[in-house]
């Protein structure tokens, strides 16, 4: 293929403005980090070289940030979902939750089951799990008009605490830590690079990734959902039946956010813990944002932010810079990619092409 | 004289040039019409002239004084006026509130609402205006609101008044009184720039014209020294035929029929009485009315859109009435949305998903759930073809067609299901000369085909000129219907004036 055709394939694949945009968004986001460690009396230079050391610098380093990144593949990706059907799913943190539960209770319920069947398995237990809290919020939009926004937020809450209570009520290891046992080896992931914990979940990331980005151009389902996102009076008018179209919408969102907890089970804990994620669902929407809800740009951008983790606990180490500056980089990038007038100022005025001319 | 003298004037919006130096001369005391289609370039010249746009190049002449009008407050204070398409007038308000607000009569400190009321009544005294200057806005008619919006730009003094598409909202009597006010301006001195795309009024009203293409100026031209047909000509760039043929044919048997259907639009609060529609074989019904008559709600209620309150809808004897759209659909009822971009299109894709849309579950495009591109790509180019739809590729984003290309789309797309029975609702609105002819001719061969089409429709030369009968809706009401209407008799009903003599409802 020549390389101007495979440059081509890309742009089509991400949208290329889309592209240039959230790059400026991130060099911008990168600038003001620069002044802050600046301002707070740190050496600039030296932050960022042990931030780009820590995220990309090595075979081992580059494994962090890919380990960082698969939860967010799949947690962006249950937002972008959620967009492209004009849903905005801020339950992902619950969704995954009962993914990682489900996940974890099958591994442990069936030792003796090969990996080949339970490995498989626990992963259909887990996005099922996560798919059907995720449907619960959209079976009540569908049925009573209850938005989405506010029911799935709760219904984090009740995920989280519903998985907690199971937890110390049936499954809890005997200790002062409210986790499972750990699930049995066969149950495991295997890991890519020795003592990196980082296994193949990465490419069952990027297969659904794929399949995601398959199902919306190639589908007759995936049309419908986007026809729902993108004009609900236009598929009405076309009789697309929007209110099942907003219960799958929001079934496979949670799907995705489930199998974020599955592989953080199978890869990464080896068993269950009450409060494990650090609010890997809500990260999701941050990450869908900047990926303008394309799967690759989910993909990209959960890239971008594996690395700002695993380069900013890097940065914390070697150079002594608090990683919340980066966490403080993370929220930059939003604000600029939520703010594109700030950005205009920046990247120049835009020309504006739809201006009005008669009517 | 010359009052106003626009010179090579030129406005690019990125890479789309939306006025090519453009000329314009204006005689003191006369009525000058802008004509051309839309996306012609008229409201964008009179938004320089009125200092909404700055303009790349090209100055402006005032009494043969060159001027700069940055704002729209500089072109008040040169005595220019502008009344918008859209009114802008703050509902809860009275008349007089609105005409005054922006430049207050003050007593002291205070507001002077006597002041403004005397000043208000004068003016309308003057101008043979009637209003009420203490009436809500809100209560009023839509010619009156026009009216306060004159009034208002009359209140600042101007001596220049440009009204853009001004004929659009107003029922034909209304225009009529609008015409009248508009030569008692002109007698007063005034100078008026009357924008518009319709032939008939432009050559009604105006004293002279100048007719815009693609941007650039096509000439100007004395209304007494012109015709509608040259004009068309001039507008379009080539022969229009403004008349369409319609064989004469007798309708076939009863496929549609609506029975004492009510419907409440909870929203806005109008209402569907009691209406019985009934559509033959090879027929055109057309609906008369003012917008806003609840034609929406009776387009929403036959595809299913809408629920009813109560009533009957038949199609070929199947009573659809609880029917989903989709069912609907499957019965070959298809449908041109009054509200193209809301409703009829999906802006953000391309021509061929627009095309798609509705069928994307159809044998003939899917097979267990996956698209087939090639098929999808093969009916696109084959609609396109037969439909004249203008685009670069079937792969172009619908967002950046032509007014008149997207509705095309969305015809093609319809048209192309084999239907029984056509909702056509404003099929023709804001759309250029040449797609309104093709749109009508296309409504006439499917008549010929034996389809049943209902026209719903604003445009008394279209309904009179396509259909075979025709209903006025009033206040959600039928409230006439028959074959041989006169185009006074139309204007009287749609302004509500239920006649003792007119023929009422044939029913079946």
């Amino acid at each position: 293929m020549r390389k101007s055709n495979l440059i081509n394939k890309i742009k089509q694949l991400i949208g290329f403005s889309d592209l240039v945009y959230s790059l400026v968004a991130i060099i911008l986001a990168l600038l003001m980090g620069a002044l802050l460690i600046f301002l707070s009396g740190y050496d600039v230079t030296q932050a960022y070289l042990s931030f780009f050391d820590g995220a990309f610098g090595s075979f081992y380093n580059m494994g962090q940030t890919l380990l960082k990144m698969i939860p967010l593949i799949f947690t962006g990706l249950a937002v972008a979902v959620g967009f492209k059907s004009g849903l905005f799913n801020i339950g992902g943190e619950g969704q995954l939750y009962w993914g990682a539960f489900a996940t974890a209770i099958v591994a442990i319920v069936f030792p003796d089951v090969n990996g080949v069947v339970l490995i498989p398995l626990s992963l259909f237990a887990g996005a099922m799990a996560g798919g059907v809290w995720g449907m619960i919020p959209g079976y009540l939009k569908a049925k009573t008009g209850a938005h989405e926004v506010v029911t799935t937020i709760m219904m984090n809450y009740i995920g989280i605490l519903a998985t907690t209570f199971l937890l110390r009520n049936y499954f809890k290891e005997p200790g002062p830590i409210d986790q499972t046992p750990l699930i049995p080896k066969a149950a495991r992931l295997a890991e890519l690079i020795p003592f990196t914990r980082l296994t193949w979940a990465i490419f069952l990331g990027i297969a659904i990734i794929i399949l995601f980005d398959l199902f919306f151009k190639k589908t007759s389902l995936g049309y419908n959902l986007q026809a729902v996102g993108e004009n609900a009076a236009a598929a009405e008018y076309a009789g697309i039946n929007s209110k099942r179209m907003i219960v799958i919408s929001m079934f496979l969102g949670g799907l995705a956010a489930g199998l974020a907890g599955s592989t953080m089970v199978l890869g990464v804990l080896h068993r269950f813990i009450t409060n494990f994620s650090p609010g890997y669902g809500f990260v999701g929407i941050a990450v869908a944002v900047l990926g303008r809800n394309r799967p690759y740009g989910v993909l990209l951008s959960a890239l971008l932010f594996g690395a700002l983790e695993a380069g900013g606990i890097s940065m914390q180490l070697f150079a002594k810079i608090p990683m919340d500056l980066m966490t403080i980089v993370q929220g930059l990038v939003i604000l600029f990619v939520a703010a594109p007038s700030l950005i205009q100022i920046v990247y120049g005025p835009r020309k504006k092409r739809q201006i009005l001319f008669d009517h | 004289m010359k009052i106003l003298e626009l010179k090579q004037i030129t406005k690019s919006f990125g890479n789309v040039l939306a006025n090519d130096r453009v000329d314009l001369e204006v005689e003191k005391g006369q009525i000058h019409c802008i004509l051309g289609e839309n996306g012609a370039g008229k409201t964008t010249l009179m938004k320089i002239l009125f200092g909404l746009y700055a303009l790349d190049r090209g100055s402006i002449l005032l009494n043969g004084k060159p001027v700069t009008i940055q704002s729209p407050s500089k072109a008040i204070d040169l005595g220019i006026g502008m009344i918008h398409q859209n009114f802008m007038l703050v509902d809860r308000l009275s008349v007089a509130e609105n005409i005054i607000a922006g430049c207050e009569p003050k007593k002291g400190m205070f507001l002077d609402l006597m002041k403004a009321k005397r000043d208000v009544e004068n003016l309308s005294e003057e101008y043979g205006l009637r209003l009420d200057p203490e009436a809500r806005v809100e209560d009023i008619s839509v010619g009156e609101q026009q009216r306060v919006e004159i009034l208002k730009v009359l209140y600042r003094n101007a001596h220049i008044l440009i009204l853009d598409e001004p004929t659009a909202v107003l029922t034909p009597q209304e225009v009529d009184d609008l015409f009248t006010i508009l030569r008692k301006l002109k007698s007063d001195g005034k100078t008026i720039i009357f924008i518009t795309h319709k032939l008939k009024e432009t050559m009604a009203v105006s004293d002279q014209i100048t007719v815009l293409r693609d941007g650039k100026r096509e000439g100007t031209v004395k209304t007494s020294e012109t015709n509608p047909h040259e004009l068309a000509k001039m507008m379009v760039g080539r022969d229009v035929i403004l008349r369409v043929e319609k064989k004469e044919k007798p309708p076939g048997k009863i496929i549609f029929q609506t029975r004492n259907l009510f419907a409440t639009n909870p929203i806005s609060h109008r209402r569907l009485k009691d209406i019985n529609l009934t559509i033959r074989e090879g027929e055109i019904v057309g609906i008369a009315g003012v917008e806003g008559n609840g034609q929406l709600e009776l387009e929403e209620v036959l595809m299913g859109l809408r629920d009813i309150d109560k009533g009957e809808i038949v199609l070929n004897n199947i009573n659809i009435t609880k029917m989903s759209v989709a069912k609907r659909r499957e019965l070959k009822m298809v449908h041109i949305p009054s509200d193209r971009l809301k409703r009829g299109l999906i802006r953000s894709q391309d021509v061929e998903k627009n095309l798609l849309l509705g069928l994307e579950w159809n044998r003939a495009f899917s097979r267990r759930g996956i698209l087939s591109q090639s098929a999808i790509r093969e009916y696109s180019h084959r609609v396109i073809d037969a439909f004249d739809i203008r685009c670069a590729s079937s792969k172009e984003q619908v967002d950046s067609l032509s007014g008149g290309n997207q509705q095309k789309v969305i015809i093609g797309r319809e048209l192309s299901r084999d239907p029984t029975i056509i909702i056509a609702a404003q099929p023709t609105r804001g759309i250029d000369i040449g797609a309104i002819e093709y749109i009508h001719r296309i409504l006439l061969q499917m008549r010929d085909e034996n389809r049943g089409i209902l026209l719903i429709s604003a445009e008394l030369d279209e309904l009179m000129s396509l259909c075979d009968r025709i209903g006025v809706i009033y206040e959600g009401e039928i409230i006439a219907e028959g074959s041989n209407f006169t185009y006074e008799e139309l204007g009287l009903l749609m302004a509500g004036e239920k006649k003792e003599r007119s023929q009422r409802v044939e029913e079946i």
